[in-house]
C-alpha cells in the first residue's frame, strides 16, 4: 500500500487512494504521450499516414478521412502500434484509461466499508467506461 | 498594476482583432478542403502549439476550462482541421487537464469523491450519447449547435452570479442518503468551512444535459458544471469549481474513448494542443497573481463571442 497523508477532515481515505493512483496514471500517460510524439514528429518511426497525406486530408469528416487513408475504427490501432501516428493512441489511451483503474481501485475499499450506494455507483460507472472503451458503441459506423 | 492591465487589455485586443482578421483566412481554407498542402505539417502544428499556449495562459486567468476556448477558436480560425478532430482534441485537452488537477484537488479535500461520483456517473453516461449525436450529425448542424451554445455560455458568464458560500437550510434526502458533505481548509479565509448540498434530484438531472453537450461539442463542461453545482444544488464555490474541474476527468473519459475509437482523434492536432494548453497554463498560474481578473474576463467573454458568431456564421453558411 502507498503511503500518503492521511487527514480523514478533508479527504476521505477512498479519496487520497482515488488521487493516488490518478497522480501516478495521468504522469505515465503524459510521459509516454510525449516520447512517442517525439518518436512520430522526428520521423524516428515512419506513419501509417504520410504527414504530406494527413495534411491533405485532415480537412474531411473523420469517417471519410478514415476512408480516404485506410486507417481503423475501435481498437484497431493497436495492430499499427508499431507505426509513428498511431502508436500515440498508446498514451493518449492510458490517458483515457487512467479513471477506469482509479475506480477499481477504490472499489474495494467502499465495499469493506459496507457503502452499498456508493459501490454500485462505481460498478455502474466502470461499466460505462468499459462500454465506451470496448468501440462497441463508437469503432464500427460511419 | 495599472501597466500589466494595459497590456492585458492591448493583448486581448490585439488576439480578439487578430481572429476576426483571421475570418477570411478561415474561408479561404475551407474552400481549399481536400487540396489543402502548401502550408507544411509541421508549421500546422507549432502553430496549434502556440495558439494552444496562449489559449491555457489566458483560460487560467479568465477562469475557464481550456477545452471551451480551443474548440470555438481552432474550429472557427486559422486551422484547416475538420471540426471531428478539433472536438477529438478539444476533449484530450480538457481531459488531460483535469487528470493532471485532480490528484491535488482531491487530497486538498476542495474536490469532492462522494459529491463528484453520483453526478459524473450520469454525465459520463450522457456524453457517450451526445458524442454518438456529435460524430453523426452533419457538421453544419454540429457548427451551427456549437455557435448557439457559444454564445449561450457567454450569456451564462456575463449573467451568472456566484455564491461563495450558498445558504443551505437543510441537506435534501438524496444527497444524506449518499452523505454528499464534507469540510475543507478555506486558506483566505483561514478557517475551515462545513458544506452540505441541496436540489441534488435537479442537479442531476441538470448533469444529464451538461454530458451531452460536453461529448457532443468536445468543449468540457465547467461552464455548466460550476453554477449548477454551487448555485443549485449549494456546494461552495471553491468546492464547486474544484469537483467540476476533477468531474471532467471522469466525464470526459467517456467521451474522449467515443472520439477515439471513431478514428476522431489524430496525434499531431491533440498533443501539440494538450503540450500547449498545460504548458500556458502553468504560465498563466505564476501570471495570476498580477492580472486583473475582470479585465482578462471579458477578454475570455469578447473571444467567446467572436468565435460563437463566428461558428454561428459558418454553420449556417455564411
Amino acid at each position: 500500500m502507498a503511503e500518503y497523508k492521511f487527514d480523514p477532515k478533508y479527504a476521505s481515505e477512498e479519496q487520497l487512494a482515488y488521487a493516488h493512483a490518478l497522480d501516478i496514471g495521468w504522469k505515465i500517460g503524459f510521459g509516454l504521450m510525449v516520447i512517442f510524439f517525439g518518436l512520430y514528429v522526428f520521423g524516428i518511426l515512419t506513419p501509417h499516414v504520410s504527414m504530406e497525406d494527413l495534411a491533405r486530408y485532415w480537412t474531411l469528416p473523420a469517417n471519410e478521412y478514415l476512408h480516404a487513408v485506410h486507417g481503423p475504427t475501435g481498437w484497431g490501432w493497436t495492430a499499427l502500434v508499431d507505426k509513428g501516428d498511431y502508436i500515440n493512441l498508446v498514451g493518449i489511451a492510458v490517458l483515457a484509461g487512467i479513471t477506469i483503474l482509479c475506480f477499481m481501485r477504490v472499489l474495494p475499499m467502499f465495499l469493506k466499508k459496507g457503502e452499498k450506494i456508493y459501490s454500485a455507483i462505481i460498478v455502474v460507472e466502470i461499466m460505462v467506461l468499459i462500454l465506451a472503451a470496448s468501440g462497441i458503441l463508437g469503432g464500427g459506423g460511419h | 498594476m495599472i501597466r500589466w492591465n494595459k497590456a492585458w487589455m492591448m493583448g486581448g485586443a490585439g488576439l480578439v482583432g487578430l481572429l476576426a482578421a483571421s475570418s477570411g483566412f478561415a474561408a479561404e481554407t475551407a474552400a481549399v478542403a481536400v487540396a489543402q498542402t502548401a502550408t507544411p505539417w509541421w508549421l500546422w502544428a507549432v502553430a496549434l502549439f502556440v495558439t494552444s499556449f496562449l489559449l491555457g495562459i489566458v483560460a487560467v486567468l479568465g477562469g475557464v476550462g481550456g477545452g471551451v476556448l480551443f474548440v470555438p477558436i481552432v474550429g472557427g480560425f486559422f486551422f484547416p482541421f475538420h471540426l471531428d478532430f478539433v472536438r477529438g482534441a478539444g476533449l484530450m485537452v480538457a481531459l488531460a487537464g483535469a487528470l493532471a488537477a485532480g490528484p491535488g484537488l482531491l487530497k486538498s479535500g476542495m474536490a469532492n469523491l462522494r459529491l463528484a461520483m453520483p453526478l459524473a456517473l450520469i454525465a459520463s453516461s450522457s456524453a457517450i450519447v451526445g458524442a454518438m449525436i456529435g460524430l453523426a450529425l452533419p457538421t453544419n448542424v454540429v457548427q451551427t449547435s456549437l455557435g448557439v451554445t457559444i454564445l449561450g455560455i457567454v450569456i451564462l458568464m456575463w449573467s451568472a452570479k456566484k455564491s461563495e458560500r450558498p445558504d443551505v437550510p437543510k441537506a435534501d434526502s438524496i444527497s444524506s442518503a449518499l452523505q454528499i458533505h464534507g469540510v475543507f481548509f478555506d486558506a483566505s479565509r483561514n478557517q475551515e468551512i462545513d458544506w452540505k448540498v441541496h436540489r441534488t434530484l435537479g442537479g442531476m438531472i441538470m448533469f444529464i444535459v451538461i454530458g451531452i453537450m460536453a461529448g457532443m461539442f468536445g468543449l468540457g463542461a465547467g461552464w455548466a458544471n460550476v453554477p449548477v453545482l454551487n448555485l443549485l444544488m449549494g456546494a461552495p464555490l471553491k468546492v464547486s469549481v474544484a469537483t467540476s474541474k476533477f468531474m471532467l476527468s471522469i466525464v470526459d473519459t467517456s467521451a474522449a474513448w467515443v472520439y477515439m475509437n471513431k478514428g476522431a482523434v489524430l496525434a499531431l492536432i491533440s498533443v501539440p494542443s494538450i503540450l500547449g494548453i498545460m504548458l500556458g497554463s502553468l504560465v498563466g498560474v505564476r501570471l495570476l497573481r498580477r492580472a486583473n481578473a475582470s479585465v482578462v474576463r471579458k477578454v475570455v467573454l469578447g473571444m467567446l463571442l467572436l468565435a460563437g458568431s463566428r461558428a454561428l456564421m459558418k454553420g449556417l453558411g455564411f
